[in-house]
């Protein structure tokens, strides 16, 4: 559905550099108001609602809790001289990303501070919305704003795709799985309204509430997953695995700049997960070292493999360090099975050495990952099924590369398959990323809510009639963040599952 | 066809004389225009040649619509139904569903004589075989098969299942209408040449078996309500209390499935006979067995045709199986051992439009003057046809008569869902009414369908002042009875609290509304009388809508703040002179899309399939340039 021209909205505003510092723009008729729930000044007494138009403040924004997220500038202008010709907000922070995803956030949930009387209501800004505003309040001509057109269908475009290549994995499949389910109920419901004579909810309707509350808990998870991790930490979820010694550290080392881990030519020294965030041209990474994955009977060692393999299968992209100088051997093969149907990107490392597997070796391993995977610990067959991938999908998705983490040769050629697997080459990543979580966050609480509402109608006692709009609105809000729509979906349903009509 | 001769001058020309053109020509007939109403056979006008039974969940709604908007469906029915009941009266008042079982014959012969005696009306028994347009593609006229060219201002062509109608079972392939009435072979020639795009949908009817060869006992006695209530707002509650027929319950079982299963290559649906698409709701009992595999009985309704015959009819089994198997499969159902069958079940295929080439007032975009109605635009059952056609009789008098279009949209009514979806979406299958369909069905009941659209029917000039004069007298008395009980403070008083036990609540705290208490699930208005000794004294109706209206104050206000977003989008308009192709920016797909349906509104546009959200934007954007 349409969103409203009438809303108040938010947004990070500036790509976020290097330096830390960017701004996030409040645009609409209750911009001040909202700045002034999440602002304070020093004295605490000045309110942004007395300050005259196009004047700078400094001050504070505090959280719910009324802590303190961020020192920032705040510059107040009035309709109609802003950009969008609506009262507007900017907010400057100073404290790096993580500081202004919280101030975005503070923004996005001001109606539920303490004092606030809940009508002051921002949500986060579409693609291209303050231009679309821009244009529509008269601020800009026609020749620029079909320029704007232009971007608006390009950063939608790329916002679904943006969207589905983020939500995917284990996330894509929990929200595709909930919304079969809330589907399926739904249709159940609108079949027995439909042919009462035929089928009847009621029996069901302990079954209902139980899958209510799975429900629940399940998107109550995966919102504070996006809280505590995910959000905090914004990145490509990448793991660096290969076996012992392969070069894993170094290639990490070579990516900060600096040596961090613990490099040795003891086979096992790294134990611990060292997660790093890291740039890399405008691209975050989020990257877990992993202990060298082979057979071991050190206690201390097995402990940190399996947390590796854990790790495998969160992450968004695998980089598989091969010793290019050896021959494969059965750790190898084990990796590759653990790859299968995975985004990764293999790099035949040392080839500053004299080149003992090439890639033609690799490709064939990952064509028969288990020609020999007797004695190994985990059991690749368990986490095949998970990942069930086709030999297509393992062509398509693993990119094959010489390099080399000591000389630095093949990084150029890394980063452009880095890109190219996760944006086509076209765009970047990092200001974009904030809003769409921002909004995945609220399309996970408004589908909570509108369970909530199913919940308070089975309280009051209300037939299912009454809740079956909430259950849909519950569906459609998750689907928005996988990137579907609702289309015919329920009266799909309602003809594939039941047999209808007298 | 026939040599060139008479001339006939009418304003409207309504072609079919079925459920949709019955209403069509009524609701001209008596805006004062002069109509003829076109039908293959008088024997078969208002035909139900499917199932005897008219409502049912949502489909209980339209016409209800229908009769507040002022037409005569309700009316028919409630002076020749056989049965009647109020489906899903458990669930909330939203779905709440009246379904009346009727005389089939008696339907049709009330409806004729309405039309009879209609002022401004008549009957013609003719096949039209051309519409006659101008250079500028504008209606000007029909031609029947006889030559003859009816001039007129604007028709309506509610042809129903007939056009080049075929009805199949076995090998058995007959070029006849519904209940072997003539078909109508030659108007999709004409529509074609006129660049009308044309669809070919199926659907079927189940045999009609001798009651006399039935055993009852066998079989699940259903009784009609008491006391019925009428569908009309017009009809007086003592006028439908008669002497009702039952309906039988029985069932298929894994027998019957055998049966099918094993002579499905003898389908003419699976053997590719049959190409035209079916229904997915409704489907026939061999489609259930191969579609619902897992399921090993299905329900069959046994249903009276009338109360002059013995012929039953068998819902819930239609078929286009051979003879053979039909009559095996029937008699394993239990008390139908020994059925003999009156009529074969068969499958009919029919020519339609794709309604997407009708403008919303159900005009054809491109030939000004041609309206289409009912099963013709791709939907099917009675109720849908009815509301169908006198929307469209109602828009084709608009027309003429130089008044503003009738306009209903998805938030005011079941048949604003109806046209919408049609003239929106892409239609694959006959378009059935469900209660699922509209987003906003907490606020369209069959209870306050008066209250929703008379005033529309009034401004249309179908209703007359008199029902004009009640209707505002009851949606006042509602609306003071509503603020009355808002304001009567109940105290937690012994007496209170004694009358709350027994009425199986708990006593107040403090204080309370009498509002708050009928907000109480365990309470409603009714029985909170006791404690309201002032109450005045006013009609059910009023009363049931006092109590629906606090009692679930918090849904109804919650929708109606849906319905005041979507409100904003469907009143952007969009001009019917834009020119697609100028817009920048637009995908293919969306620009194809909108170029095909032109939307009349930005909130059309975003429910058609394949524009998003981007497109909208962009559409706004430039509407913005474009006014300005």
């Amino acid at each position: 559905m349409y969103k409203s021209m009438h809303d108040t909205i938010a947004a990070i505003s500036s790509a976020v550099s290097e330096s830390g510092i960017g701004i996030i723009r409040i645009s609409g008729p209750d911009a001040v108001a909202a700045a002034d729930i999440v602002f304070r000044s020093p004295g605490g007494r000045k309110k942004l609602s007395d300050a005259v138009s196009h004047t700078i403040h400094y001050g504070y924004i505090f959280d719910r809790e009324g802590g303190v997220i961020d020192e920032v500038l705040v510059s107040v202008m009035r309709a109609p001289r802003t950009y969008t010709a609506e009262d507007t907000v900017e907010i400057n922070c100073h404290g790096g990303i993580l500081a202004m995803k919280k101030v975005l956030d503070a923004v996005l949930h001001c109606d539920s501070y303490p004092g606030s009387d809940n009508s002051i209501v921002v949500r986060a800004a579409e693609p291209g919305e303050y231009t679309k505003r821009a244009f529509i309040n008269g601020r800009i001509d026609l020749s620029r704003a079909e320029a704007v057109m232009d971007l608006i269908e390009a950063k939608n475009e790329y916002a679904l795709r943006n969207s589905v290549s983020q939500v995917r994995g284990s996330l894509y499949n929990k929200i595709s799985e909930l919304r079969s389910e809330i589907l399926y109920e739904a249709s159940h419901i609108e079949a027995s309204l439909d042919d009462p004579e035929n089928l009847d909810f009621t029996p069901h309707l302990p079954h209902f509430r139980d899958k209510l509350s799975e429900w629940k808990e399940t998107i109550g998870r995966l919102m504070s997953s996006f809280e505590d991790g995910r959000l905090a930490s914004e990145g490509i979820r990448t793991v660096i695995v290969g076996k012992p010694n392969a070069g894993k550290s170094s290639l990490l080392n070579l990516f900060l700049g600096e040596e961090r881990a613990i490099v040795t030519d003891i086979a096992g020294t790294t134990r611990d997960l060292l997660t790093e965030t890291i740039n890399l041209q405008g691209i975050t990474l989020l990257v877990t070292d992993t202990a060298g994955i082979r057979d071991t009977s050190d206690e201390v060692e097995k402990i940190g493999v399996e947390r590796a393999e854990r790790a495998l299968k969160d992450a968004d992209l695998i980089l598989w360090i091969v010793d290019s100088s050896v021959p494969l051997d059965e750790n190898d093969i084990r990796i590759a099975s653990l790859l299968s149907g995975r985004r990764g990107i293999i790099l035949l490392n040392k080839s500053d050495l004299e080149t003992v597997t090439c890639e033609d070796d690799v490709r064939a391993l990952l064509d028969h990952p288990y020609q020999d995977n007797e004695g190994g610990t985990g059991s690749p067959e368990t986490i095949i099924n998970e990942y069930s991938a086709s030999e297509d999908n393992i062509r398509r998705e693993v990119r094959i590369l010489p390099f080399s983490a000591l000389d630095g040769s093949g990084y150029d050629e890394f980063i452009m398959i880095l890109k190219d697997l996760f944006f086509h080459g076209k765009l970047s990543w990092n200001d974009e990323v904030v809003i769409t979580n921002a909004r995945h966050k609220l399309l996970l609480a408004q589908a909570c809510e509108s369970l909530e509402r199913v919940c308070e109608s089975l309280e009051a006692q209300m037939s299912e009639d009454f809740f079956a709009v909430d259950l849909m609105d519950a569906y459609e809000a998750l689907g928005t963040i996988i990137g579907e729509e609702v289309g015919e979906d329920l009266i799909d349903e309602i003809f594939s599952r039941f047999c209808m009509g007298k | 066809m026939g040599s060139a001769g008479l001339e006939e001058y009418v304003d409207v020309a309504v072609v079919g004389a079925g459920h949709a053109g019955c209403e069509a020509a009524l609701a001209c007939a008596r805006l004062g225009l002069e109509t003829v109403l076109f039908t293959m056979s008088v024997e078969s006008i208002a035909m139900m040649p499917c199932n005897p039974h008219i409502g049912g969940s949502s489909k209980g709604h339209l016409v209800r619509e229908i009769d507040a908007l002022g037409g005569e469906m309700a009316r028919c029915i409630d002076h020749t139904f056989l049965q009647s009941r109020m489906l899903n009266r458990s669930k909330g008042p939203a779905v709440h569903s009246l379904r009346a079982q009727a005389d089939k014959a008696a339907y049709s012969s009330r409806m004729r004589r309405t039309l009879e005696r209609q002022e401004h009306l008549q009957i013609r028994m003719q096949e039209v075989t051309d519409i006659v347009t101008d250079d500028e593609n504008n209606l000007t006229g029909v031609r029947t098969i006889s030559g003859t060219l009816w001039h007129c201002r604007a028709a309506v062509l509610c042809t129903g299942t007939y056009l080049n109608a075929v009805c199949i079972y076995g090998d058995v392939c007959v070029p006849t209408g519904p209940n072997a009435m003539q078909a109508a072979d030659h108007l999709t020639d004409s529509l074609r040449g006129h660049g009308i795009d044309i669809h070919r949908f199926k659907t079927g009817t189940p045999a009609r078996i001798d009651g006399k060869t039935i055993d009852y006992t066998r079989m699940t006695r259903q009784d009609g309500d008491v006391p019925v209530i009428p569908f009309s707002f017009e009809t007086d509650p003592s006028e439908v209390q008669i002497e009702q027929v039952p309906v039988y319950l029985t069932h298929t079982n894994e027998e019957t499935h055998r049966i099918l299963r094993e002579n499905l290559d003898r389908s003419p649906l699976f053997s590719g006979k049959i190409t035209g698409t079916g229904p997915r709701y409704c489907p026939s009992i061999e489609d259930k067995v191969v579609r619902f595999s897992d399921k090993q009985s299905h329900q069959v309704f046994v249903e009276p045709q009338g109360r002059d015959t013995d012929e039953m009819y068998i819902d819930g089994m239609s078929s286009s199986m051979p003879e053979d198997v039909q009559v095996r499969m029937y008699r394993t159902v239990p008390g139908l051992e020994h059925a003999r069958i009156v009529k074969m079940a068969y499958a009919i295929e029919y020519d339609c439009i794709n309604a997407l080439q009708l403008k919303e007032n159900f005009e054809f975009r491109h030939i000004p003057g041609l309206f289409s109605a009912g099963q013709f635009n791709g939907s099917s059952g009675y109720e849908e046809a009815a509301a169908q056609g006198l929307y469209a009789g109602i828009n084709a008098a608009m027309k003429i008569l130089g008044k503003d279009s009738l306009r209903i949209d998805r938030s005011e009514g079941y048949i604003g869902v109806l046209v919408d979806d049609l003239i929106t979406k892409e239609n694959h299958e006959p378009y059935r009414m469900m209660t699922s369909r509209a987003e906003y069905r907490l606020l369209l009941r069959q209870d306050n369908a008066d209250l929703r659209l008379t005033e529309k029917g009034y401004r249309a000039g179908l209703i007359d002042e008199d029902r004009y004069k009640r209707f505002l007298k009851k949606k006042e008395l509602i609306r003071a009875e509503i603020e009355r009980v808002n304001s009567i403070v109940i105290g937690a008083g012994e007496e209170a609290g004694i009358y709350l036990k027994q009425a199986g609540s708990t006593p107040l705290l403090g204080s309370a509304t009498l509002a708050e208490l009928i907000r109480r699930p365990e309470l409603d208005y009714r029985k909170l009388a006791p404690l309201d000794p002032d109450r005045p004294s006013l009609p059910d109706d009023v009363q049931e809508e006092v109590n629906i209206e606090i009692k679930y104050e918090g849904y109804i206000k919650r929708q109606k703040k849906q319905v005041e977003q979507f409100r904003k989008t469907e009143n952007m308009r969009i001009p019917d002179s834009l020119d697609y192709d100028t817009v920048p920016s637009l995908r293919n797909e969306a620009r194809q899309k909108l170029k095909d349906i032109r939307p009349s509104s930005i909130g059309q546009a975003s429910r058609i399939m394949g524009v998003n959200p981007a497109d909208i934007s962009v559409l706004l954007i430039y509407l913005k340039g474009y006014h300005t």
